[in-house]
């Protein structure tokens, strides 16, 4: 699962009003190359929840070079979108599991994929 | 901006036919011919990668067009056992479950506040007809036109299509009961087709033999 995704990720348990964002808890994390594209990260950018990205980072504990809040003028910043880049497409959770922020549900990460299905009850 | 494309082509499949269904080199063409058409219908901007999502995305033979296409993609489906062949995907339990009919859909993207209709690309052929649900969100969509016809369905239509063939006892599939006069005579009309030597059409013709025949 890479941040991108979890970054579209909510917590859909009934009666559940706070389920964003899912709180990471990564037992296997992969790096995975990928093609570097300006254009696409720039323009991702602006649609994602920054401080969820953030937090993300950090349950991965790679927060580390990225700011707090976004800079002005960031699509020039060719340094900035690379780095952006790894931590939004490189960084991939292969096991462990997201859990609701609200209801402490959690739901399993299996060879890269969350499993998102809820019981019937739920 | 956020624009929505449902391609109809829903079958849930368990590990032995997952297989089968991405090793068989005709589904694999289908499924990327019609991402390719999908794809088609979205008129994304050119030159631009996007992020798209695929919904029921199965073992990601779509996402490999996707890829392929030079976009970005995230699959969503019921089955586990296709997905095992494929890493960004999540399972949706609702969401799939509901799309499991036609009339339904169109009756609740409308009430969700979708505008759209359906396209269907080659409405006269019944092995050969795709539909195409289109809906957009947020953008004033202009319907794409069918391909393969000249009169096209614009707006929700819930009106069934009349295919010029007539066939008594059509099953669930809506291919002719095998055996029965009707797939006979079909069948013999595609091998003259493919331009075969195929016997004259008597009174004879598709009647009934006797078990010992």
């Amino acid at each position: 699962m890479k941040l991108l995704t979890h970054n579209m990720l909510t917590s859909h348990v009934k009666g559940v009003t706070k389920g964003y964002p899912l709180i990471i808890k990564a037992t296997e994390v992969k790096v995975n190359e990928l093609e570097f594209n300006a254009q696409f990260v720039s323009r991702m950018i602006p649609k994602l929840e920054w401080n969820a990205l953030i937090q993300a980072a950090e349950w991965l504990g790679r927060s580390q070079d990225l700011p707090s809040t976004l800079i002005p003028n960031y699509e020039n910043d060719e340094e900035f979108l690379h780095k952006v880049h790894r931590i939004l497409l490189e960084v991939e959770v292969i096991e462990g599991c997201l859990q609701c922020p609200e209801s402490g549900r959690e739901f399993p990460i299996s060879k890269g994929v969350p499993n998102m299905l809820l019981i019937e009850d739920e | 901006m956020c624009k929505c494309l449902l391609v109809l082509y829903l079958q849930f499949y368990n590990e032995q036919e997952a297989k089968k269904y991405s090793q068989n080199s005709r589904m694999i063409e289908i499924q990327t011919q019609m991402s390719e058409r999908a794809v088609e219908l979205l008129s994304l901007p050119e030159d631009q990668p996007c992020y798209l999502l695929d919904v029921g995305c199965g073992s990601g033979l779509s996402g490999d067009y996707l890829s392929e296409a030079g976009h970005y993609w995230v699959g969503v489906d019921i089955s586990t056992a296709m997905l095992d062949r494929n890493k960004t995907v999540w399972f949706l339990s609702e969401v799939l479950w509901f799309l499991c009919q036609l009339e339904l859909i169109t009756a609740q993207a409308m009430k969700a506040g979708f505008t759209g209709g359906m396209v269907v690309d080659f409405s006269n052929s019944s092995k050969a007809k795709k539909f195409f649900l289109c809906l957009f969100a947020g953008v004033s969509g202009v319907l794409p036109k069918g391909l393969g016809s000249e009169s096209t369905d614009r707006g929700v239509s819930n009106q069934a299509q009349f295919t010029a063939q007539r066939s008594r006892f059509r099953n669930m599939k809506g291919k002719s009961v095998k055996k029965s006069k009707d797939w006979i005579m079909e069948k013999k009309e595609r091998r003259r087709r493919q331009g075969k030597d195929v016997r004259a059409d008597t009174k004879y013709t598709a009647r009934h033999r006797k078990p010992r025949f």
